[in-house]
C-alpha cells in the first residue's frame, strides 16, 4: 500500500491526476503494487528513488505509454480503467486521444523528430490538430525564445548539442498547451556541462502556477529547489513523501535516509 | 518484316541496324510494364505492410497469408492463371494489364517484407514522441514514420526495381511484345538469332546499368535522417 500523508490527501481534494488502486505488472515482474496518488492542479511533485523503482513507469502510464492491469487513473477529469487481468489496453483510442490531450512529455533521450527542422518538430502536433500554420509558427517561435533559442529555427536536431536538443524537445511539449507536463530523467542524457541550461528553462517553468509538473530525476539540488512535494519511491510503492525541505533534511523512514545519503554522499 | 519494318541480312551491321527500331518498339512495351509495375508494387507493399501492423488479427493474419502466398508461388503460375483461368469465371482483363498487374502484385509482397524491415528499424522513442504528442495514425505514419524511412529502403527497394526490369521478358508467355519475345520471333523468321538476342542482352544490361546509377545516386543525395520536413 502506498502512504500517503494527510497533507496531501487534503491538498488533492480536486486533484488534476489520480491514480487509484493501480497495479503494472512487467511479465512476473510487478512494478507498481495497488498505487494510489494524487496531484493537485499546478502542482510541482519530483519523484526520486533507486532505478527500478517505478517512477519513470508512473510518468509512461500518465502518458499512455504503458497498459497497466488494475485499479483506475483519472486525468483531468477523464477516468480510465482497466478491468483486471486482461494486461492490454481496453480503452478506446478516442478516449485515450481524449487523456493525451492534458499532457506532455520530455524524455531523457529527447526523441526529436531528425528529418523535421527545429520550427517543424515545434509545429507538427499543432498543425496535426487543425491549428492553421501561421499561427502555429507563431507560437512555435515564442516558445523557442523562451527556451533561448530563437535562432535555430531552421536547424535540424543533429546540428545541436544535447541540451539544446532538450530545450527544443521541451518546446515541443508544452506547444500543445498541456495542463500537465512529465520529465523523464530530462537530463540524464546530457554531458555535465549542459544540465545547467536544460534545468533553467524547467525551473523557470516552474513558476507557471497553471502547469502541473512531474519530474523523475537525479539531480537532487534541482528537485529541492523546484518542487512543492517530493515523493521518494522504492519497490513500486512510495516509501516516504512530503515537503522537499524537511525530506531532505530530515527523512523519516530509513529507506529514504539511506537512498538521500548514497545520492547526496 | 515486322510493323512494316523490312531487316536485311547481307551483313550483321545491316541486320543488326534494321532490327534495332524493332527491338526498340519492344523496349517501350517493356520499360512501361516494368515501370507500372514497379509503381504499383510501390503502393501495394506499403498498404501491405500497414495492413499487416493491423492490431485487428483477422486483418493482419489473411494480409500474411496473401503476401507469403505471393512471394511462394511462381510469377508465371499467377500468370497464366490470371491470363487463361480467370476468363472461365468471366473475368478478361488485356495482356498488358493482367502482366503488369501480375508483376506489381508478386513484387509488392517484396517490397511490403522491405516497408516492414524500415518500418521495425524506426526508434521506440519516436512512436513514444508521437503519441505524447497525441498524432493520429495518420499523421504519425505520413510524417515521422514514412519520411525516416524512406532512405532506409531505397537500396533494397532499387535491387527490386532492377530485378523486375530483368524479369519481363516472362510477360511474353501471355502473348505480351515485349523486347525478348520480338528478337525471339525474328530469330525464328530469319533463323539468325545470335544477334538479336545479344542486342536484347546489351539493352537489358545498358537499361540496368542506367537504372542502378540512378538510384545510387538517390541514395546519397536523400539525407540519412529522412525526407527533410521544414
Amino acid at each position: 500500500m502506498a502512504m500517503q500523508s494527510p497533507a496531501a490527501v487534503a491538498e488533492a481534494a480536486a486533484p488534476i491526476i489520480r491514480f487509484d488502486g493501480v497495479t503494472k505488472r512487467f511479465g512476473a515482474l510487478t512494478v507498481l503494487d495497488d498505487f494510489s496518488f494524487a496531484v493537485a492542479p499546478g502542482e510541482k511533485v519530483t519523484l526520486i528513488g533507486p532505478s527500478g523503482s517505478g517512477k519513470s513507469t508512473v510518468l509512461r502510464i500518465l502518458m499512455t505509454l504503458e497498459p497497466f492491469q488494475e485499479g483506475t487513473l483519472t486525468l483531468g477529469g477523464h477516468g480510465y480503467h482497466q478491468p483486471g487481468g486482461a494486461g492490454a489496453f481496453r480503452a478506446s483510442e478516442k478516449h485515450l486521444r481524449a487523456i493525451r490531450c492534458n499532457v506532455g512529455m520530455v524524455f531523457q533521450s529527447f526523441n526529436l523528430f531528425p528529418h523535421m527542422s527545429v520550427l517543424r518538430n515545434i509545429t507538427e502536433a499543432p498543425r496535426a490538430h487543425g491549428v492553421p500554420r501561421a499561427e502555429a509558427e507563431g507560437r512555435a517561435l515564442d516558445l523557442l525564445g523562451l527556451v533561448g533559442l530563437a535562432d535555430k529555427k531552421d536547424h535540424f536536431p543533429a546540428q545541436l548539442s544535447g541540451g539544446q536538443q532538450q530545450r527544443v524537445a521541451i518546446a515541443r511539449a508544452l506547444a500543445m498547451r498541456p495542463r500537465v507536463l512529465l520529465f523523464d530523467e530530462p537530463t540524464s542524457a546530457l554531458d555535465p556541462q549542459l544540465v545547467g541550461e536544460v534545468l533553467g528553462v524547467i525551473r523557470s517553468l516552474a513558476h507557471e502556477h497553471d502547469l502541473t509538473m512531474l519530474l523523475v530525476t537525479h539531480e537532487m539540488r534541482f528537485a529541492r529547489e523546484v518542487s512543492d512535494r517530493v515523493c521518494f519511491f522504492n519497490k513500486g510503492r512510495i516509501v516516504e513523501q512530503g515537503d522537499p525541505e524537511r525530506m531532505f533534511r530530515s527523512p523519516e523512514h530509513p529507506e529514504t535516509r539511506a537512498f538521500l545519503q548514497s545520492v547526496l554522499a | 518484316m515486322m510493323y512494316g519494318l523490312a531487316w536485311d541480312t547481307s551483313t550483321p551491321l545491316a541486320f543488326a541496324t534494321s532490327i534495332l527500331p524493332i527491338l526498340l518498339i519492344g523496349l517501350t512495351v517493356t520499360v512501361k510494364a516494368a515501370l507500372a509495375g514497379f509503381a504499383i508494387a510501390i503502393v501495394m507493399g506499403l498498404v501491405f505492410a500497414l495492413l499487416r501492423r493491423s492490431r485487428i488479427r483477422a486483418v493482419s493474419w489473411t494480409t500474411a497469408f496473401v503476401v507469403e502466398f505471393l512471394r511462394d508461388t511462381p510469377l508465371l503460375v499467377q500468370l497464366f492463371f490470371l491470363y487463361y483461368v480467370l476468363p472461365d469465371y468471366g473475368v478478361v482483363m488485356p495482356a498488358f494489364l493482367t502482366g503488369v498487374l501480375a508483376l506489381g502484385l508478386q513484387y509488392s509482397a517484396y517490397t511490403s517484407e522491405v516497408y516492414r524491415g524500415g518500418i521495425d528499424a524506426i526508434p521506440r522513442g519516436q512512436w513514444e514522441a508521437a503519441t505524447a504528442l497525441n498524432l493520429s495514425r495518420l499523421t504519425v505514419y505520413r510524417d515521422i514514420v514514412i519520411p525516416q524511412v524512406v532512405p532506409r529502403i531505397v537500396p533494397a527497394m532499387g535491387n527490386y526495381a532492377v530485378a523486375m526490369f530483368k524479369e519481363t521478358p516472362v510477360l511474353s508467355v501471355i502473348t505480351i511484345l515485349e523486347m525478348l519475345g520480338l528478337a525471339n520471333m525474328i530469330g525464328e523468321q530469319t533463323y539468325q538469332y545470335l544477334l538479336p538476342l545479344t542486342m536484347v542482352g546489351l539493352i537489358f544490361l545498358l537499361l540496368t546499368l542506367i537504372c542502378s546509377a540512378a538510384i545510387h545516386q538517390l541514395e546519397r543525395r536523400l539525407p540519412k535522417a529522412g525526407v527533410p520536413l521544414k
